[in-house]
């Protein structure tokens, strides 16, 4: 139980502005939305007008071609617009919250007394399904699919990630509950990821229903695909299920109180945050308003739904997104600089000895958002593999996946990737390529002749 | 230096608009864009989704990094180019003269290196419409240091054109190219003119035109001097006696191309590449590994004062060790996969070594060994994935 896999490659890139351990209050938000773009590859069908009261757990849109698979409101209260894009594709349900907190109600149940179907009853109606991923392919689960094992990073690795000791730390009996949920959708076990070295994850490891796996070493380590690649990797023709710790203490809350109880722990972080880089209760889907408004100074500072290697950049305006539980915020662009490819660069990130950031382990970056050099070609060979830590050849993978090769693809493991786990790639790279996007359109192909 | 940046930017946005779709410059954007870029590094910010901050290596801080390492051994070829002509004309000089005798020799090379190269990357870039890639800058820098100081600059500019077209942009650029663009360049110099490159006139500057030089002066590289040992039949001993002494080897001050001679130069461009990350230490080490492996069995086997020669003799003569440094560690034109860099580097080496000693016609295997493995690449990489596949393969099997 205590064998420890140690990760050799990766990378730990270390910013300013990691959140205080501590719950700040004060995080406000009246609108909240979903959006069809979180969830790739889904095809909408919208079950509300503008102007229907809603609670939380009443459907909003469903999966065109699953309609089991529900989009529910996540606070009660009335349907506030319904927006549509060109071609009238949607882009996002807002629901105006009253104060109420109604819900649709579910039966209060131990989940290891209910059968298998009512499990996935109780979380295709609440909405709570869409937090199941699968892996191939990184979307939602199919609720047909009988996963072959059930995978939980416990840790996040990513640059100011949250840190789930503290974000969990008070939800140990929600987190059981969930885990007995899951335990009954699976034929194999429940994996949950530990990191190796940390007492205060201890009790997490004492959930019952587990396989506890510690993992020791640099970013990726905490990406569940990675640690799912050491574990028991993902072949053709298997389909296992990933869940965010936060995602299962919603099923565990659902499951005790037979509501739909919505709120989670968003760490805010970046130094150039407008409040504490802290921890701040929130509801899913709540607009970032709040936040964004606060830029008084009027420097230009970008905010990311998710962290800083595969978060979204969020609009002024813009809305939480469904799977995100922290908000970044970096400064956004910069001045043009002059001979910058020459000159010593001591305030500049890099993985490379190129630049003096060797010199400095311990400092922490504060990088904006520039490019910082021009779309190349592939000219380096073996820098993307020193950030993978896994048994694959990444930029092959790269390549079938921009030649539309699919059989490729298939052998050179497009199963067992997301965008996440290629992301170092993507920052590392001294020809600035577009690594996610790139597997993402693989992946898109994957689905479309696999299906 | 606040001051004139000011007014350079200043000055480049007040030109951007001629050279944008619609002005009338516009058919030289790529070369302005070239410039633009090349002085000032542009802000342009990450897309909205996937990595939001970017490292701040780019192709012209890599390639920079690869011209500093080539530096010693320029400086030191300028300055052996003088020396060599000492030697050879009894002159006398000190070592700044020297110097500033060969700077003045290898400098146009470099020029119509860089003009010839550069040119056609621009122009190519502008009818593509691309960005200039970076990659020429360490090509034309390589060209003129494989070469014979006295190579006629005419035929480095027909060499360098043929192989930028030929062998780079024909392939798409920078990156695509499958053979590297500076050895290219010094093979079709090789083939076409073979007078220029070869033999014992060509390597000290002025012999080609009937300088009068001291008694005694051969003007023959170690290398020449090594296979005219088979044929004279000279003993191990002999041959050992008339090679330059392994010290003089190392640092360099024998006749050859301008920048290959000096061993200690081109490891202290070594140590640059490997600790900066941008050349691959095993491609390095394997060239060396094989090329000991092949001197040690011909060692093995004995039968001429070439094959007896002591097996690090080749890592000092010739190009072996700039070829192993800069020329194999090519990342585009070298394997792509790791276990490919191993054995890519291991044959580069035993083939140079082999061709050196096994056959008379060519005095200086590594340009070849590298051209031919260069070719081998794809074929190389091709197995190492499918190894990686079936491994992938056989992994769903046991866990079925």
């Amino acid at each position: 139980m205590s064998d420890t896999i140690k990760i050799r490659k990766g990378l730990n890139i270390k910013l300013a502005g990691a959140p205080e351990p501590r719950l700040c209050d004060g995080f406000q938000a009246t609108s909240y939305a979903l959006r069809p773009d979180d969830f790739p590859g889904l095809v909408p069908r919208v079950l509300v007008h503008e102007g229907d009261v809603v609670q939380a757990g009443t459907a909003l849109f469903c999966d065109k071609n699953r309609p089991r698979v529900l989009f529910t409101s996540p606070v009660s209260g009335r349907v506030e617009a319904v927006v549509r894009g060109p071609r009238r594709k949607l882009l996002a349900v807002v629901v105006s919250g009253d104060d109420r907190g109604k819900s649709e109600s579910f039966p209060v149940a131990d989940p290891l007394a209910l059968s298998r179907d009512e499990v996935c009853d109780v979380l295709l109606r609440s909405g709570l399904w869409p937090s199941l991923i699968q892996r191939p392919y990184g979307i939602i689960a199919q609720p047909g699919d009988v996963p072959r094992d059930i995978f939980i990073s416990a840790f996040d690795s990513a640059p100011l990630a949250p840190d789930h000791a503290f974000v969990l730390k008070d939800e140990a009996a929600d987190f059981q509950a969930g885990v007995h949920a899951l335990s009954r959708l699976t034929s194999g076990k429940v994996h949950l990821g530990l990191p190796a070295g940390r007492p205060d994850y201890a009790f997490l490891g004492a959930i019952q229903g587990l396989t506890c796996h510690y993992f020791q070493g640099p970013h990726p380590a905490g990406n569940v695909g990675i640690q799912i690649h050491h574990i028991a990797p993902v072949n053709k023709g298997e389909v296992v299920w990933t869940v965010h710790p936060q995602e299962v203490v919603l099923m565990g809350r659902l499951f005790l109180r037979g509501v739909c109880d919505f709120s989670l722990l968003l760490a805010v972080t970046g130094a150039e945050a407008p409040v504490t880089p802290a921890y701040y209760r929130v509801i899913r889907g709540s607009s970032v308003r709040w936040l964004t408004a606060r830029s008084a100074d009027g420097a230009p500072r970008r905010y990311i739904s998710g962290n800083v290697l595969t978060g979204n950049r969020l609009d002024a305006d813009g809305f939480l997104g469904y799977y995100d539980h922290q908000i970044t915020v970096l400064p956004e662009g910069g001045e043009p600089e002059f001979l910058g490819w020459m000159m010593p660069g001591m305030n500049k990130f890099s993985f490379w000895k190129m630049f003096p950031a060797f010199l400095m382990p311990g400092k922490q970056y504060r990088p904006d958002t520039r490019l910082n050099g021009g779309h190349r070609a592939f000219v380096f060979s073996g820098v993307y593999e020193k950030v993978v830590p896994m048994d694959l050849l990444p930029v092959h993978l790269l390549k079938a996946s921009l030649a539309g090769n699919v059989e490729l693809m298939e052998q050179l493991g497009i199963y067992e990737v997301i965008e996440e786990d290629l992301a170092l790639c993507e920052v590392i790279c001294p020809s600035k390529m577009e690594v996610q996007k790139m597997l993402r359109q693989g992946i898109d192909l994957m689905i479309r002749e696999m299906s | 230096m606040l001051m004139r940046m000011k007014f350079l930017r200043d000055y480049l946005d007040k030109a951007k608009p001629h050279f944008q779709k619609g002005g009338k410059l516009h058919v030289f954007h790529s070369t302005f864009d070239a410039f633009e870029t090349f002085l000032f590094v542009p802000a342009a910010t990450t897309p909205p989704q996937g990595a939001h901050f970017r490292d701040a290596v780019d192709m012209k801080r890599s390639m920079s990094v690869v011209i500093l390492a080539l530096m010693p051994a320029l400086l030191f070829g300028m300055f052996n180019v003088g020396y060599q002509q000492m030697l050879a004309s009894g002159e006398v000089r000190t070592l700044l003269e020297n110097f500033m005798f060969g700077l003045w020799k290898v400098l146009p090379l470099i020029v119509v290196s860089y003009v010839v190269g550069l040119g056609i990357e621009f122009a190519v870039a502008q009818v593509r419409g691309h960005e200039v890639n970076e990659g020429f800058l360490v090509t034309g820098m390589l060209i003129p240091l494989i070469l014979p100081v006295d190579t006629p600059l005419w035929m480095v500019a027909l060499a360098t054109a043929f192989s930028v077209i030929f062998v780079k942009e024909i392939f798409g650029g920078t990156g695509m190219n499958i053979w590297n663009p500076a050895l290219v360049t010094r093979a079709f110099i090789f083939f076409a003119y073979p007078s220029v490159i070869s033999g014992d006139s060509v390597w000290v500057t002025g012999l080609r035109k009937g300088m009068d030089t001291v008694d005694g002066f051969s003007g023959a590289t170690p290398l020449a001097e090594a296979t005219a040992s088979v044929t004279s039949g000279l003993s191990g001993s002999d041959l050992l006696r008339d090679l330059p002494s392994m010290w003089d080897m190392f640092l360099g001050l024998i006749p050859g191309s301008v920048g290959e001679t000096s061993t200690l130069c081109i490891l202290l461009g070594a140590f640059v590449l490997l600790f900066t990350g941008v050349a691959s230490w095993k491609t390095m080490l394997s060239v060396f590994a094989g090329g000991a492996f092949m001197g040690l069995i011909f060692n093995l086997v004995g039968g001429s004062a070439y094959m007896e020669l002591p097996f690090y003799y080749h890592f000092v003569m010739g190009g072996f060790a700039f070829g192993a440094v800069f020329m194999a560690t090519d990342p585009v034109s070298s394997a792509q996969t790791e276990t490919g860099k191993w054995i890519f580097g291991f044959l580069v080496g035993l083939l140079s070594v082999l061709i050196r000693v096994a056959n008379p016609a060519y005095p200086e295997g590594m340009m070849l060994a590298i051209l031919f493995m260069n070719t081998m690449v794809p074929l190389i990489d091709h197995y190492v994935v499918h190894a990686h596949i079936r491994r992938r393969l056989k992994r769903a099997h046991v866990q079925a």
